[in-house]
């Protein structure tokens, strides 16, 4: 069983060329890689190095960012306190990366949620079809350009949605980098 | 019961007849028996069953029996979140239900979305289903689940069933 | 007269379910597709499993979720992170105090905090608080789907004695909200920490009358024994936690593998399974009913003094006295309520052990009071994955003992 930096060194030489540089915070290490390599990233963490939870994949939209899309695997252990956790960038025009639900079956809905949600579609996966909204929305709910009012859609006999009345009201607040437009006599955004 | 007031009654002095309203004998039999169809959709669902327990004991009310068949029920107590994914199929239980029939929407998720203001979320059942009673509390206490349910039983004996009633439809927003 | 003597070969029961997989194919006939829908009778929520069966014998189920969506994770990208605490509460509505706690461990790994430990000795009695209760609602639900009506009221009697004492301590007998990144809301009213040794000491005598109704009770072993049988190596595969991975053999519990809020220092053991079925999954939750309360009394034996949050008071609400007569305080109060905490910028991933599983948080933050990104592994939404390969060759009533067994939580599933 490997220890994270162990791990991230081996990934580092096995994968040459297909890997970012490794970060580490508050004790958690990340290491960025290509997006065609990861369903291999992903057998040799299993195999070779003995991280055999999936923790989590989740998915993040940095929009205006290039490229927009991350997606974050977090790898841990059953009997070791080990965790790494792998970063893959997806760009917006090929919105896809290969599967590895044939490597844990936890994958599976994990990544059914990411393309629910975020829309990026998993190469190979058995069975790619909407978990949380219904098959016939038309939209991605966690795109940031996406509102959290939601949009009016119909898809008749299923579901409908309407936008909810937010008008500012007491349950919002603007994002990290919009505070002075919800509170105006906040500081403004120190200049970076 | 004469107009929806309560007389005393005295078997001794009136024998075993009591004269009443044909409108109140029947607002009286449907206010002590209301069998609800519990949607428990969300955290006001635990809420319902702790009413439903040996504590807050909602059968003292008439509830005899939570039915799970909305086929055998009389009140629906939508009791928790209602999502867009969820709604049509609410609607299609509550058309399932025989009249007559009342709707009590349990905790602020129900009655108007509660804190969820987002895109999944139906914003009160009241814009599929006709509403009676709305509860309030995030989620209300057992206590105030009970109140709702005799507000509701109030309600039902005000109610003038022998005389023809006009039906409202809801239009779906 | 001779008597002779024939072997009955019994195979495990892993084997019996694959063998009844396979036959269910070769057998002619039509297959009868039903519709578990949202709405049934048993009380795990708003779940649609859509069965194929062949008679009384399942040969596909696909469960569909996302009934109880309500956008969290999309709410959680506008909300500060004290205010996104209520809707924590809602994730696992059977035991709201650990999502709270886990959500507040997080955000405080985040700020590279360490809480005092008077803090994280509540915080570990109102964990195991909860999760004494949301076991006792889990169990007393598969109980009642499997036929033991009564085990259902007696739980929810003792639940009755923990609302009490949460509502003593937060103000709510449910949806407590009760930690703040930092620290907590209010320290414990005096008087509460015997009322919570009173209780445990009443407890202990009905965990014993509970184990005598169903452990051996002839009807619930048979309905539970050997059904749904989840492998080893299909428990770490799925990525399962919590009792469904140690009925299987797994020995993981994230409070010894990665211990918090100071869980080392107590003395407990993990209920562990063997075979993986349905009964050891209830067995292990009933062991760990009996290792809370061995916990909650050694924090109650060594409860410390102590201020109960970080003293941070750029970072943290400061005492209300000074908001109303010094500048500073005001002024701190004014920008932490509107604008939120001061989070680094960076990523963090927590997982705390759930009465269901490891609950996980990951937060991406890009500096400010509000987290860009926040997701939320829910213990209930993976350990459904394994549904539709765990339904086909078991029987239309075993369907109900599985799931009752999985113990999911759909508001967490879903979130």
């Amino acid at each position: 069983m490997a220890t994270p930096t162990e791990a991230i060194q081996s990934l580092q030489s096995e994968f040459a060329g297909k890997v970012g540089t490794a970060r580490e915070f508050r004790g958690e290490h990340t290491l960025e890689v290509d997006r065609d390599i990861i369903a291999s990233v992903a057998t040799h963490l299993r195999d070779k190095l003995g991280f055999d939870y999936l923790a989590d994949i989740c998915s993040v939209d940095n929009m205006g960012d290039e490229p927009r899309y991350e997606v974050v695997y977090e790898f841990a252990s059953f009997s070791l306190p080990h965790h790494v956790r792998v970063i893959a960038k997806v760009s917006e025009d090929e919105q896809s990366l290969p599967t590895i639900s044939g490597v844990y079956a936890t994958a599976n809905w994990h990544e059914r949620e990411i393309w629910d949600m975020m829309g990026i579609k998993f190469d190979g996966h058995p069975d790619l079809r909407r978990i949380l909204m219904w098959e016939g929305f038309p939209y991605f709910p966690l795109q940031r350009d996406f509102p959290l009012e939601g949009k009016p859609s119909d898809t008749p006999g299923e579901a409908f949605t309407r936008i909810a009345p937010l008008e500012g009201g007491p349950f919002v607040t603007a994002p990290a980098d919009h505070n002075h437009d919800r509170e105006p006599r906040a500081r403004p955004p120190e200049p970076v | 019961m004469v107009h929806g007031r309560e007389i005393a009654y005295n078997s001794k002095v009136e024998g075993n007849v009591i004269l009443a309203n044909l409108d109140a004998s029947i607002n009286w039999m449907r206010t002590h028996s209301l069998w609800p169809m519990p949607m428990g959709l969300a955290c006001c669902a635990i809420e319902l069953m702790a009413s439903g327990a040996a504590r807050f004991d909602i059968a003292r009310f008439g509830a005899e029996v939570m039915r799970m068949s909305p086929r055998q029920s009389d009140v629906l107590i939508v009791a928790g979140t209602v999502t867009y994914k969820m709604a049509l199929a609410t609607k299609r239980i509550y058309e399932q239900m025989p009249d007559p029939k009342w709707v009590i929407a349990m905790g602020a998720c129900a009655s108007s979305g509660g804190m969820y203001r987002s895109y999944a979320v139906l914003q009160g059942i009241d814009r599929i289903l006709p509403v009676d009673v709305y509860i309030s509390g995030c989620p209300p206490r057992p206590e105030a689940l009970l109140e709702g349910l005799m507000r509701l039983q109030q309600k039902i004996m005000t109610e003038k069933s022998t005389m023809r009633q006009k039906v409202v439809e809801p239009n779906l927003v | 007269m001779a008597t002779t003597t024939t072997t009955i070969e019994q195979p495990d029961a892993y084997y019996r379910v694959q063998q009844a997989a396979e036959n269910a194919a070769d057998v002619p006939g039509e297959r009868l597709t039903l519709n578990m829908g949202p709405s049934h009778p048993s009380t795990h929520g708003v779940l649609r499993i859509l069965l194929e069966l062949d008679g009384e014998l399942v040969t596909k189920a696909t469960p569909d979720v996302g009934y109880l969506h309500r956008g969290d994770e999309k709410i959680a990208e506008n909300m500060t992170y004290n205010q996104f605490v209520p809707y924590t509460d809602r994730l696992d509505y059977l035991a709201p105090l650990a999502n709270n706690v886990a959500y507040a461990c997080a955000v405080e790994k985040l700020m590279n905090w360490e809480v005092p430990p008077r803090c994280a000795a509540i915080r570990v009695l109102c964990c195991e608080l909860a999760r004494i209760s949301a076991h006792l609602l889990g169990f007393g639900a598969m109980a009642m789907d499997v036929g033991a009506m009564s085990v259902f009221l007696y739980t929810f009697t003792e639940r009755e004695k923990l609302y009490n004492l949460f509502e003593s301590l937060t103000g709510a007998r449910f949806t407590t909200s009760y930690t703040r990144i930092g620290g907590l809301t209010r320290d414990v009213p005096p008087g509460w920490l015997d009322e919570v040794a009173a209780f445990i000491k009443q407890y202990k005598p009905q965990i014993e009358e509970t184990d005598k109704l169903l452990t051996r009770n002839k009807i619930f072993v048979e309905r539970n024994r050997d059904v749904g049988v989840i492998t080893r190596e299909e428990a770490i595969s799925y990525g399962l936690t919590g009792p469904n991975v140690r009925g299987s053999g797994v020995d993981y519990d994230v409070r010894k593998v990665r211990p918090y809020l100071g869980y080392e220092k107590y003395n407990f053991d993990v209920p562990v399974g063997t075979v993986g079925d349905c009964y050891d999954r209830y067995l292990c939750r009933m062991e760990e009913l009996r290792q809370s309360c061995r916990i909650i009394e050694q924090v109650l034996a060594s409860f410390p003094e102590g201020p109960i949050h970080v003293g941070d008071t750029k970072n943290y609400l400061p005492k209300k006295q000074k908001v109303l007569t010094k500048m500073e305080e005001l002024i701190h109060q004014f920008i932490l309520v509107t604008e939120g905490l001061k989070a680094p910028a960076g990523e963090v991933y927590f997982g705390a052990e759930n009465p269901k599983g490891e609950l996980g948080f990951y937060i991406r933050s890009r500096g400010g009071g509000v987290p860009y990104r926040l997701k939320i592994r829910a213990p209930s939404f993976v350990n459904l994955s394994i549904l539709d390969r765990l339904l086909p060759g078991n029987m239309m009533s075993d369907v109900v003992a599985i799931l009752g067994s999985l113990d999911f939580v759909m508001g967490e599933c879903d979130r």
